[in-house]
Protein backbone atom coordinates (compact mmCIF):
# COMPACT_ATOMS: atom_id res chain seq x y z
CA UNK A 1 0.00 0.00 0.00
CA UNK A 2 0.93 3.49 -1.07
CA UNK A 3 1.74 5.77 1.65
CA UNK A 4 2.57 9.58 1.23
CA UNK A 5 6.10 9.05 1.11
CA UNK A 6 6.38 6.56 -1.42
CA UNK A 7 3.86 8.08 -3.77
CA UNK A 8 5.47 11.92 -3.82
CA UNK A 9 9.14 9.97 -3.40
CA UNK A 10 8.08 7.75 -6.58
CA UNK A 11 6.56 11.14 -8.05
CA UNK A 12 9.95 12.64 -7.40
CA UNK A 13 11.78 10.74 -9.50
CA UNK A 14 9.18 10.71 -12.29
CA UNK A 15 10.24 14.36 -12.63
CA UNK A 16 13.88 13.71 -12.02
CA UNK A 17 13.73 11.44 -15.05
CA UNK A 18 12.34 14.34 -17.32
CA UNK A 19 14.78 16.50 -16.35
CA UNK A 20 17.72 14.80 -17.35
CA UNK A 21 15.78 13.95 -20.58
CA UNK A 22 15.51 17.95 -21.07
CA UNK A 23 18.91 18.62 -19.93
CA UNK A 24 20.17 15.75 -22.30
CA UNK A 25 18.15 17.32 -25.10
CA UNK A 26 19.74 20.94 -24.81
CA UNK A 27 23.07 19.22 -26.27
CA UNK A 28 21.31 18.55 -29.44
CA UNK A 29 20.76 21.14 -31.83
CA UNK A 30 16.82 21.06 -32.89
CA UNK A 31 15.28 23.49 -30.26
CA UNK A 32 12.38 21.87 -30.73
CA UNK A 33 13.29 18.82 -29.09
CA UNK A 34 14.73 20.67 -26.57
CA UNK A 35 11.48 22.92 -26.14
CA UNK A 36 9.47 19.58 -25.90
CA UNK A 37 11.80 18.10 -23.80
CA UNK A 38 11.33 21.21 -21.09
CA UNK A 39 7.63 20.88 -21.44
CA UNK A 40 7.20 17.64 -20.11
CA UNK A 41 9.30 18.16 -17.06
CA UNK A 42 7.90 21.23 -16.68
CA UNK A 43 4.07 19.73 -16.75
CA UNK A 44 5.44 17.18 -14.31
CA UNK A 45 6.52 19.48 -11.77
CA UNK A 46 3.85 21.98 -11.70
CA UNK A 47 1.48 19.11 -11.34
CA UNK A 48 3.58 18.23 -8.61
CA UNK A 49 3.35 21.11 -7.02
CA UNK A 50 0.05 21.15 -7.47
CA UNK A 51 -0.58 17.74 -5.14
CA UNK A 52 1.44 19.34 -2.94
CA UNK A 53 0.21 22.88 -2.45
CA UNK A 54 -3.69 22.03 -3.25
CA UNK A 55 -3.75 19.06 -1.58
CA UNK A 56 -1.09 17.72 0.96
CA UNK A 57 -0.21 21.12 2.23
CA UNK A 58 -3.40 22.17 3.52
CA UNK A 59 -4.40 18.60 4.93
CA UNK A 60 -1.06 18.61 6.78
CA UNK A 61 -1.72 22.52 8.15
CA UNK A 62 -5.55 21.64 9.27
CA UNK A 63 -4.06 18.76 11.25
CA UNK A 64 -0.99 19.81 12.76
CA UNK A 65 -2.17 23.55 13.36
CA UNK A 66 1.83 24.39 11.48
CA UNK A 67 0.80 26.75 8.74
CA UNK A 68 3.48 29.05 8.88
CA UNK A 69 6.51 25.97 9.48
CA UNK A 70 7.82 23.39 7.49
CA UNK A 71 4.96 23.84 4.68
CA UNK A 72 5.80 27.74 4.42
CA UNK A 73 8.92 26.94 3.46
CA UNK A 74 8.29 24.27 0.76
CA UNK A 75 6.57 27.10 -0.63
CA UNK A 76 8.32 29.39 -0.59
CA UNK A 77 10.88 27.23 -2.48
CA UNK A 78 8.34 26.37 -4.71
CA UNK A 79 8.09 30.43 -5.86
CA UNK A 80 11.86 30.25 -5.97
CA UNK A 81 11.67 26.93 -8.50
CA UNK A 82 8.83 28.71 -10.38
CA UNK A 83 11.54 31.33 -10.95
CA UNK A 84 13.87 28.85 -12.72
CA UNK A 85 11.43 27.05 -14.81
CA UNK A 86 10.57 30.52 -16.16
CA UNK A 87 14.50 31.87 -16.47
CA UNK A 88 14.68 28.19 -18.51
CA UNK A 89 12.05 28.73 -20.81
CA UNK A 90 13.32 32.18 -21.44
CA UNK A 91 16.37 30.57 -22.18
CA UNK A 92 14.76 28.17 -24.87
CA UNK A 93 13.08 31.10 -26.46
CA UNK A 94 16.32 33.11 -26.73
CA UNK A 95 18.25 30.12 -28.16
CA UNK A 96 20.87 30.33 -25.58
CA UNK A 97 22.19 26.82 -24.56
CA UNK A 98 24.37 28.21 -21.87
CA UNK A 99 22.31 30.26 -19.76
CA UNK A 100 19.76 27.28 -20.08
CA UNK A 101 22.28 24.88 -19.36
CA UNK A 102 23.25 27.06 -16.40
CA UNK A 103 19.49 27.54 -15.37
CA UNK A 104 18.89 23.67 -15.32
CA UNK A 105 22.18 23.05 -13.13
CA UNK A 106 20.81 25.96 -10.96
CA UNK A 107 17.46 24.53 -10.86
CA UNK A 108 18.63 20.80 -10.36
CA UNK A 109 20.45 21.17 -6.78
CA UNK A 110 17.67 23.85 -5.35
CA UNK A 111 15.27 20.67 -6.59
CA UNK A 112 17.63 18.15 -5.22
CA UNK A 113 17.71 19.90 -1.87
CA UNK A 114 13.82 20.59 -2.01
CA UNK A 115 13.56 16.82 -2.37
CA UNK A 116 15.83 15.70 0.44
CA UNK A 117 14.22 17.98 2.74
CA UNK A 118 10.70 16.67 2.11
CA UNK A 119 11.77 13.17 1.74
CA UNK A 120 13.71 13.42 5.16
CA UNK A 121 10.78 15.46 6.88
CA UNK A 122 7.96 16.96 5.45
CA UNK A 123 7.07 13.58 4.19
CA UNK A 124 7.36 11.41 6.84
CA UNK A 125 5.77 13.69 9.39
CA UNK A 126 2.56 13.69 7.09
CA UNK A 127 2.44 10.06 7.16
CA UNK A 128 1.97 10.45 10.54
CA UNK A 129 0.01 13.25 10.82
CA UNK A 130 -2.27 11.71 7.98
CA UNK A 131 -2.10 8.17 8.85
CA UNK A 132 -5.87 8.22 9.72
CA UNK A 133 -6.97 9.42 5.85
CA UNK A 134 -3.99 8.25 4.35
CA UNK A 135 -6.15 6.64 1.20
CA UNK A 136 -8.32 9.58 0.95
CA UNK A 137 -5.66 11.85 1.10
CA UNK A 138 -3.51 9.97 -1.74
CA UNK A 139 -7.19 9.74 -3.59
CA UNK A 140 -7.30 13.37 -3.85
CA UNK A 141 -3.54 13.60 -4.84
CA UNK A 142 -4.28 11.35 -8.02
CA UNK A 143 -6.99 12.63 -8.96
CA UNK A 144 -5.23 16.43 -9.73
CA UNK A 145 -4.68 17.21 -13.08
CA UNK A 146 -2.06 17.94 -15.08
CA UNK B 1 11.30 11.76 15.12
CA UNK B 2 10.58 14.26 16.34
CA UNK B 3 8.38 17.38 16.11
CA UNK B 4 10.62 20.10 17.69
CA UNK B 5 13.15 19.09 14.37
CA UNK B 6 10.26 19.85 12.24
CA UNK B 7 9.59 23.10 13.50
CA UNK B 8 13.04 24.44 12.94
CA UNK B 9 12.99 23.56 9.36
CA UNK B 10 14.17 26.07 7.93
CA UNK B 11 16.11 27.73 4.98
CA UNK B 12 20.12 27.76 4.92
CA UNK B 13 22.31 29.77 7.64
CA UNK B 14 23.76 32.97 6.68
CA UNK B 15 25.81 33.36 4.04
CA UNK B 16 29.15 34.17 6.06
CA UNK B 17 28.87 31.10 8.29
CA UNK B 18 30.05 28.72 5.52
CA UNK B 19 32.12 31.33 3.24
CA UNK B 20 34.10 32.40 6.01
CA UNK B 21 35.06 28.53 6.45
CA UNK B 22 35.37 28.35 2.08
CA UNK B 23 37.82 30.88 1.96
CA UNK B 24 39.97 30.24 4.38
CA UNK B 25 40.81 26.56 3.49
CA UNK B 26 42.97 27.55 0.46
CA UNK B 27 45.28 29.51 1.97
CA UNK B 28 45.88 26.66 4.05
CA UNK B 29 47.04 24.91 0.85
CA UNK B 30 48.79 27.58 -0.30
CA UNK B 31 51.34 27.65 2.85
CA UNK B 32 51.24 23.98 2.72
CA UNK B 33 52.51 24.10 -0.47
CA UNK B 34 55.36 27.18 -0.18
CA UNK B 35 56.57 24.64 3.03
CA UNK B 36 56.96 22.18 0.65
CA UNK B 37 58.67 24.46 -1.66
CA UNK B 38 60.73 26.02 1.19
CA UNK B 39 61.34 22.16 2.53
CA UNK B 40 62.50 20.52 -0.86
CA UNK B 41 63.66 16.99 -0.78
CA UNK B 42 64.50 16.46 2.62
CA UNK B 43 60.52 16.44 3.59
CA UNK B 44 61.21 12.65 2.35
CA UNK B 45 63.76 11.80 5.26
CA UNK B 46 60.92 10.88 7.49
CA UNK B 47 57.77 11.23 8.77
CA UNK B 48 58.33 12.31 12.11
CA UNK B 49 60.22 15.87 11.21
CA UNK B 50 58.45 19.06 12.32
CA UNK B 51 58.36 20.38 8.94
CA UNK B 52 56.27 17.41 7.48
CA UNK B 53 54.48 17.68 11.06
CA UNK B 54 53.45 21.22 9.99
CA UNK B 55 52.66 20.36 6.30
CA UNK B 56 50.15 17.18 7.43
CA UNK B 57 48.30 19.31 10.19
CA UNK B 58 48.42 22.75 7.60
CA UNK B 59 46.49 20.34 4.68
CA UNK B 60 43.99 18.35 7.80
CA UNK B 61 43.25 21.05 10.25
CA UNK B 62 43.56 23.89 7.67
CA UNK B 63 42.25 23.17 4.37
CA UNK B 64 40.12 20.42 5.31
CA UNK B 65 38.78 21.16 8.65
CA UNK B 66 37.90 24.83 7.31
CA UNK B 67 35.85 23.46 4.36
CA UNK B 68 34.68 20.39 6.22
CA UNK B 69 33.48 22.40 9.32
CA UNK B 70 31.90 24.73 6.96
CA UNK B 71 30.22 22.68 4.84
CA UNK B 72 29.07 20.72 7.61
CA UNK B 73 27.53 23.67 9.60
CA UNK B 74 25.89 24.50 5.49
CA UNK B 75 24.46 20.93 5.02
CA UNK B 76 22.53 19.53 8.50
CA UNK B 77 19.73 21.53 8.11
CA UNK B 78 19.56 19.91 4.21
CA UNK B 79 20.72 16.54 5.09
CA UNK B 80 19.74 16.23 8.59
CA UNK B 81 16.97 18.38 8.86
CA UNK B 82 18.35 19.82 11.32
CA UNK B 83 20.57 23.22 11.66
CA UNK B 84 23.30 24.20 14.41
CA UNK B 85 21.70 26.65 17.06
CA UNK B 86 23.11 30.48 16.87
CA UNK B 87 24.99 29.41 13.64
CA UNK B 88 26.73 33.31 13.04
CA UNK B 89 27.79 32.99 16.72
CA UNK B 90 29.24 29.41 16.89
CA UNK B 91 31.11 30.01 13.49
CA UNK B 92 32.74 33.18 14.52
CA UNK B 93 33.45 31.14 17.78
CA UNK B 94 35.24 28.24 16.07
CA UNK B 95 37.03 30.46 12.84
CA UNK B 96 38.22 32.65 15.25
CA UNK B 97 39.73 29.93 17.56
CA UNK B 98 40.55 27.19 14.60
CA UNK B 99 42.69 30.03 12.23
CA UNK B 100 45.46 30.73 14.59
CA UNK B 101 45.49 28.19 15.96
CA UNK B 102 46.45 25.85 12.97
CA UNK B 103 49.07 28.68 11.98
CA UNK B 104 50.57 28.84 15.80
CA UNK B 105 50.34 24.64 15.70
CA UNK B 106 52.26 24.71 12.46
CA UNK B 107 54.77 27.03 14.01
CA UNK B 108 55.17 25.28 17.07
CA UNK B 109 56.40 22.51 15.01
CA UNK B 110 58.65 24.14 12.62
CA UNK B 111 60.10 26.27 15.20
CA UNK B 112 60.18 23.60 18.29
CA UNK B 113 59.34 26.65 20.64
CA UNK B 114 56.91 26.21 23.57
CA UNK B 115 54.82 28.60 23.73
CA UNK B 116 52.53 28.80 20.52
CA UNK B 117 52.53 25.27 21.04
CA UNK B 118 50.78 26.18 23.99
CA UNK B 119 48.68 28.37 22.57
CA UNK B 120 47.83 26.80 19.83
CA UNK B 121 46.67 23.89 22.22
CA UNK B 122 43.88 25.99 23.86
CA UNK B 123 42.69 27.31 21.00
CA UNK B 124 42.61 24.41 18.78
CA UNK B 125 41.20 22.34 21.68
CA UNK B 126 38.34 24.75 22.48
CA UNK B 127 37.29 25.50 18.68
CA UNK B 128 36.82 22.09 18.26
CA UNK B 129 34.84 21.37 21.20
CA UNK B 130 32.66 24.65 20.86
CA UNK B 131 32.10 23.01 17.27
CA UNK B 132 31.72 19.06 18.64
CA UNK B 133 29.33 20.73 20.90
CA UNK B 134 27.11 22.75 18.53
CA UNK B 135 27.32 20.05 15.74
CA UNK B 136 26.47 17.34 18.52
CA UNK B 137 23.59 18.46 19.81
CA UNK B 138 21.73 19.12 15.95
CA UNK B 139 22.85 15.66 15.30
CA UNK B 140 20.86 14.33 18.40
CA UNK B 141 18.17 16.22 17.65
CA UNK B 142 18.11 14.72 13.93
CA UNK B 143 16.50 11.22 13.07
CA UNK B 144 18.72 8.52 13.60
CA UNK B 145 17.19 6.82 11.17
CA UNK B 146 19.13 8.38 8.35
CA UNK B 147 22.00 6.86 7.35
CA UNK B 148 23.34 10.27 7.35
CA UNK B 149 22.89 11.47 10.72
CA UNK B 150 24.59 8.07 11.72
CA UNK B 151 27.21 8.87 9.41
CA UNK B 152 28.10 12.11 10.95
CA UNK B 153 27.64 11.23 14.24
CA UNK B 154 30.27 8.59 14.21
CA UNK B 155 32.15 11.36 12.41
CA UNK B 156 32.00 14.25 15.19
CA UNK B 157 32.89 11.26 18.03
CA UNK B 158 36.05 10.44 15.50
CA UNK B 159 37.10 14.16 15.50
CA UNK B 160 36.74 14.47 19.60
CA UNK B 161 38.79 11.29 20.08
CA UNK B 162 41.40 12.63 17.43
CA UNK B 163 41.52 16.32 18.78
CA UNK B 164 41.98 14.34 22.55
CA UNK B 165 44.86 12.30 21.05
CA UNK B 166 46.22 15.37 19.04
CA UNK B 167 46.20 17.06 22.43
CA UNK B 168 47.39 14.50 24.37
CA UNK B 169 50.69 14.34 21.75
CA UNK B 170 50.79 18.13 21.55
CA UNK B 171 51.66 18.18 24.75
CA UNK B 172 54.78 16.34 24.05
CA UNK B 173 56.25 19.63 22.06
CA UNK B 174 54.79 21.67 24.53
CA UNK B 175 55.92 20.35 28.07
CA UNK B 176 59.62 18.87 27.52
CA UNK B 177 58.43 15.45 28.74
CA UNK B 178 58.78 12.04 27.37
CA UNK B 179 55.51 10.59 25.90
CA UNK B 180 56.47 6.69 26.06
CA UNK B 181 53.61 6.02 23.35
CA UNK B 182 54.07 8.08 21.19
CA UNK B 183 54.28 6.00 18.21
CA UNK B 184 51.07 3.79 19.32
CA UNK B 185 49.28 6.88 19.88
CA UNK B 186 50.44 9.41 17.01
CA UNK B 187 49.38 6.03 14.98
CA UNK B 188 45.55 6.32 16.13
CA UNK B 189 45.71 9.84 16.55
CA UNK B 190 45.88 9.91 12.44
CA UNK B 191 44.31 6.92 11.57
CA UNK B 192 41.01 8.02 13.59
CA UNK B 193 41.36 11.77 11.86
CA UNK B 194 41.55 10.13 8.58
CA UNK B 195 39.71 7.06 8.41
CA UNK B 196 37.07 8.07 10.93
CA UNK B 197 36.93 12.48 10.75
CA UNK B 198 37.40 12.13 7.06
CA UNK B 199 36.34 8.88 5.97
CA UNK B 200 33.14 8.33 8.14
CA UNK B 201 31.87 11.84 6.95
CA UNK B 202 32.43 11.72 3.31
CA UNK B 203 30.75 8.33 3.46
CA UNK B 204 28.16 10.08 5.41
CA UNK B 205 27.71 12.99 3.03
CA UNK B 206 28.23 10.52 -0.10
CA UNK B 207 25.04 8.91 0.40
CA UNK B 208 22.78 12.36 -0.62
CA UNK B 209 24.80 13.91 -2.63
CA UNK B 210 26.36 10.97 -5.18
CA UNK B 211 22.72 10.21 -6.06
CA UNK B 212 21.79 14.47 -5.97
CA UNK B 213 24.23 15.93 -7.94
CA UNK B 214 24.17 13.18 -11.11
CA UNK B 215 21.04 11.85 -10.57
CA UNK B 216 22.50 8.00 -9.67
CA UNK B 217 20.49 5.30 -8.35
CA UNK B 218 20.80 5.29 -4.20
CA UNK B 219 23.14 3.55 -2.42
CA UNK B 220 22.49 0.15 -1.51
CA UNK B 221 20.38 0.13 1.00
CA UNK B 222 22.68 -2.45 3.31
CA UNK B 223 25.40 -0.38 2.58
CA UNK B 224 24.26 2.57 3.93
CA UNK B 225 22.77 0.84 7.10
CA UNK B 226 25.89 -0.72 8.05
CA UNK B 227 29.01 0.95 6.23
CA UNK B 228 29.98 3.59 9.02
CA UNK B 229 29.00 1.87 12.33
CA UNK B 230 30.67 -1.25 11.03
CA UNK B 231 33.87 1.10 10.63
CA UNK B 232 33.45 2.87 13.84
CA UNK B 233 33.15 -0.38 15.81
CA UNK B 234 36.58 -1.55 13.23
CA UNK B 235 38.51 1.68 15.13
CA UNK B 236 37.50 1.01 17.72
CA UNK B 237 38.71 -2.18 18.17
CA UNK B 238 41.69 -1.63 16.40
CA UNK B 239 42.37 1.18 19.33
CA UNK B 240 42.20 -1.55 21.74
CA UNK B 241 43.98 -3.72 20.01
CA UNK B 242 47.33 -1.77 20.90
CA UNK B 243 46.84 -2.51 24.26
CA UNK B 244 46.90 -6.77 23.87
CA UNK B 245 49.71 -8.84 24.63
CA UNK B 246 52.60 -8.64 21.54
CA UNK B 247 51.86 -11.72 19.98
CA UNK B 248 48.23 -11.41 19.45
CA UNK B 249 48.34 -8.02 18.37
CA UNK B 250 50.33 -8.17 15.21
CA UNK B 251 47.46 -10.74 14.15
CA UNK B 252 44.45 -8.78 15.26
CA UNK B 253 45.62 -5.39 13.78
CA UNK B 254 46.20 -7.01 10.51
CA UNK B 255 42.53 -8.67 10.09
CA UNK B 256 41.48 -5.39 11.76
CA UNK B 257 43.22 -3.37 9.41
CA UNK B 258 42.44 -5.64 6.22
CA UNK B 259 38.79 -5.62 7.27
CA UNK B 260 38.33 -1.52 7.08
CA UNK B 261 40.45 -1.45 3.98
CA UNK B 262 37.85 -4.10 2.35
CA UNK B 263 35.03 -1.76 3.52
CA UNK B 264 36.40 1.47 2.41
CA UNK B 265 37.15 -0.43 -0.87
CA UNK B 266 34.08 -1.57 -1.36
CA UNK B 267 32.54 2.08 -0.68
CA UNK B 268 34.37 3.72 -3.26
CA UNK B 269 33.52 1.09 -5.86
CA UNK B 270 29.76 1.54 -5.47
CA UNK B 271 30.34 4.85 -5.43
CA UNK B 272 31.97 4.76 -9.04
CA UNK B 273 29.42 2.23 -10.29
CA UNK B 274 26.59 4.31 -8.88
CA UNK B 275 28.32 7.22 -10.99
CA UNK B 276 28.49 5.51 -14.31
CA UNK B 277 24.70 4.44 -13.67
CA UNK B 278 24.04 8.40 -13.44
CA UNK B 279 20.76 9.52 -15.26
CA UNK B 280 22.03 12.83 -16.04
CA UNK B 281 24.64 12.81 -18.97
CA UNK B 282 26.22 15.94 -18.19
CA UNK B 283 29.38 15.61 -16.95
CA UNK B 284 30.70 18.05 -14.43
CA UNK B 285 34.12 19.36 -12.84
CA UNK B 286 32.92 17.79 -9.38
CA UNK B 287 31.72 14.50 -10.75
CA UNK B 288 35.40 14.20 -11.92
CA UNK B 289 36.90 15.34 -9.12
CA UNK B 290 35.33 12.92 -7.16
CA UNK B 291 36.22 9.60 -9.51
CA UNK B 292 39.65 11.17 -8.94
CA UNK B 293 38.96 10.97 -5.28
CA UNK B 294 37.81 7.37 -5.05
CA UNK B 295 40.86 6.49 -7.70
CA UNK B 296 43.08 8.24 -5.25
CA UNK B 297 41.17 6.19 -2.17
CA UNK B 298 41.62 3.13 -3.98
CA UNK B 299 45.05 3.10 -4.69
CA UNK B 300 46.10 4.17 -1.03
CA UNK B 301 43.77 0.96 0.29
CA UNK B 302 45.81 -1.24 -1.99
CA UNK B 303 49.35 0.28 -1.00
CA UNK B 304 48.67 0.36 2.24
CA UNK B 305 46.98 -3.60 2.41
CA UNK B 306 50.52 -4.38 0.05
CA UNK B 307 52.50 -2.61 2.63
CA UNK B 308 51.30 -4.54 5.70
CA UNK B 309 51.59 -7.90 4.20
CA UNK B 310 55.08 -7.12 2.23
CA UNK B 311 57.14 -5.59 4.79
CA UNK B 312 60.20 -4.41 1.85
CA UNK B 313 56.97 -2.44 -0.01
CA UNK B 314 56.48 -0.31 2.98
CA UNK B 315 59.99 0.73 3.49
CA UNK B 316 59.90 1.47 -0.13
CA UNK B 317 56.79 3.67 0.42
CA UNK B 318 58.93 6.24 2.55
CA UNK B 319 57.39 5.56 5.94
CA UNK B 320 53.67 5.69 4.67
CA UNK B 321 54.14 9.10 2.85
CA UNK B 322 52.61 7.89 -0.64
CA UNK B 323 49.87 7.20 1.41
CA UNK B 324 49.69 10.46 3.30
CA UNK B 325 49.58 11.83 -0.21
CA UNK B 326 47.15 9.93 -1.79
CA UNK B 327 44.46 9.66 0.99
CA UNK B 328 44.64 13.39 1.85
CA UNK B 329 46.15 15.44 -1.40
CA UNK B 330 44.14 12.45 -3.95
CA UNK B 331 41.36 11.54 -1.74
CA UNK B 332 40.03 14.54 0.78
CA UNK B 333 41.19 16.80 -0.92
CA UNK B 334 39.35 16.09 -4.21
CA UNK B 335 36.35 14.92 -2.83
CA UNK B 336 36.46 18.24 -0.83
CA UNK B 337 37.25 20.32 -3.50
CA UNK B 338 34.31 18.79 -5.72
CA UNK B 339 31.81 19.70 -3.09
CA UNK B 340 32.79 23.28 -3.05
CA UNK B 341 32.39 23.84 -6.71
CA UNK B 342 28.53 22.65 -6.10
CA UNK B 343 27.86 24.29 -2.84
CA UNK B 344 29.51 27.48 -3.51
CA UNK B 345 27.55 28.75 -6.79
CA UNK B 346 24.39 27.12 -5.56
CA UNK B 347 24.60 29.19 -1.85
CA UNK B 348 25.70 32.22 -3.70
CA UNK B 349 22.21 31.89 -5.89
CA UNK B 350 20.05 30.96 -3.23
CA UNK B 351 20.90 33.21 -1.04
CA UNK B 352 20.77 36.49 -4.22
CA UNK B 353 17.38 34.91 -5.17
CA UNK B 354 15.60 35.52 -1.31
CA UNK B 355 17.18 38.81 -1.20
CA UNK B 356 16.28 40.19 -5.24
CA UNK B 357 12.74 37.60 -5.73
CA UNK B 358 10.67 40.11 -7.57
CA UNK B 359 13.75 43.25 -7.84
CA UNK B 360 16.74 41.99 -10.26
CA UNK B 361 17.27 38.31 -11.62
CA UNK B 362 19.94 36.26 -10.32
CA UNK B 363 23.00 35.00 -12.59
CA UNK B 364 22.42 31.36 -12.95
CA UNK B 365 25.19 28.90 -10.89
CA UNK B 366 27.56 28.64 -14.12
CA UNK B 367 27.73 32.30 -14.16
CA UNK B 368 28.39 32.64 -10.73
CA UNK B 369 31.53 30.22 -11.10
CA UNK B 370 32.36 29.80 -14.56
CA UNK B 371 33.03 26.03 -15.95
CA UNK B 372 36.37 27.01 -17.70
CA UNK B 373 38.48 28.45 -14.21
CA UNK B 374 36.94 25.22 -12.26
CA UNK B 375 38.65 23.37 -15.25
CA UNK B 376 41.86 24.88 -15.10
CA UNK B 377 42.08 24.66 -11.54
CA UNK B 378 41.47 21.31 -11.81
CA UNK B 379 43.94 19.53 -13.80
CA UNK B 380 46.07 21.63 -11.99
CA UNK B 381 44.94 19.65 -9.31
CA UNK B 382 45.21 16.28 -11.37
CA UNK B 383 48.68 16.73 -12.32
CA UNK B 384 50.13 18.09 -8.56
CA UNK B 385 48.70 14.41 -6.74
CA UNK B 386 50.35 12.08 -8.78
CA UNK B 387 53.89 14.28 -8.88
CA UNK B 388 53.46 14.56 -4.96
CA UNK B 389 53.13 10.55 -5.08
CA UNK B 390 55.96 9.78 -7.05
CA UNK B 391 58.10 12.61 -5.64
CA UNK B 392 58.46 9.96 -2.12
CA UNK B 393 60.56 7.73 -4.99
CA UNK B 394 62.21 10.49 -6.54
CA UNK B 395 62.53 13.67 -4.31
CA UNK B 396 63.33 16.47 -6.18
CA UNK B 397 60.02 16.34 -7.83
CA UNK B 398 58.46 17.51 -5.00
CA UNK B 399 59.44 20.89 -6.42
CA UNK B 400 57.54 20.75 -9.58
CA UNK B 401 54.49 18.68 -7.51
CA UNK B 402 54.45 21.55 -4.66
CA UNK B 403 54.47 24.22 -7.70
CA UNK B 404 51.72 22.79 -9.15
CA UNK B 405 49.75 22.28 -5.46
CA UNK B 406 50.29 25.63 -4.76
CA UNK B 407 48.70 26.76 -8.14
CA UNK B 408 45.61 24.61 -7.71
CA UNK B 409 45.57 26.62 -4.55
CA UNK B 410 45.46 30.06 -5.70
CA UNK B 411 43.50 29.28 -8.37
CA UNK B 412 40.67 27.67 -6.36
CA UNK B 413 40.90 30.77 -3.93
CA UNK B 414 40.38 33.18 -7.08
CA UNK B 415 37.82 31.32 -8.13
CA UNK B 416 36.28 31.19 -5.13
CA UNK B 417 36.47 35.10 -4.29
CA UNK B 418 35.33 35.75 -8.12
CA UNK B 419 31.97 34.06 -7.27
CA UNK B 420 32.10 36.08 -4.01
CA UNK B 421 32.56 38.83 -5.73
CA UNK B 422 28.98 38.54 -7.79
CA UNK B 423 27.44 37.93 -4.58
CA UNK B 424 28.58 41.02 -2.95
CA UNK B 425 27.50 42.88 -6.39
CA UNK B 426 24.35 42.08 -6.72
CA UNK B 427 23.49 41.53 -3.02
CA UNK B 428 23.89 45.61 -3.35
CA UNK B 429 20.75 45.66 -5.48
CA UNK B 430 18.36 44.60 -2.71
CA UNK B 431 16.11 46.76 -1.18
CA UNK B 432 17.68 48.09 1.87
CA UNK B 433 17.06 46.28 5.24
CA UNK B 434 17.03 42.65 3.84
CA UNK B 435 21.12 42.23 3.89
CA UNK B 436 20.64 41.57 7.36
CA UNK B 437 18.81 38.27 7.19
CA UNK B 438 21.86 36.71 5.12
Amino acid sequence: MDTISSYMTSDHHRCDELFSQAEAAASGKDWGTIATGLQGFLDSMHHHFKMEEEVLFPAFEEHTGMSMGPTQVMRMEHVQMRELFDAMSDAVKQQDRDEFLGQAETLLVMMQQHNMKEEQMLYLMADRALAGEMEAVLQQMRAVGA
Amino acid sequence: MKLEAGLSFSQAPPIRVPFRFFLSAPLFGLLAALLALWYGPSLMDSRWQPSVLALTHLMTLGFLGMAMVGAMMQMLPVVAGSPVAHPVGVARTVHVLLLPGVLLLAGGFLFGVHWPMRIAMVLLGSGFTVFAVAVGLSLKRASAANPTVVGMRFAVGSLVVTVALGLTLASNYGWDWWLIERVRLTNLHLTWGLLGWIGLLVAGVSYQVVPMFQLTPSYPKLLTRWLTTALFVLLLLWSVVYWLPEGVQEQVTLAVGLTAATIFTVFALVTLRLQLQRRRKQSDVTLLFWRFGMACLLLALALGVAGQVIPALDKMQGDNLVLAFLFIAGFAVSVVNGMLYKIVPFLIWFHLQSLLMGVARVPNMKLIMPEPGMRRQMWLHFAAVPALALSVLWPPLIYPAALLFGASMVLLEINLLNAFRIYQQNAKLAPKGDLSTT
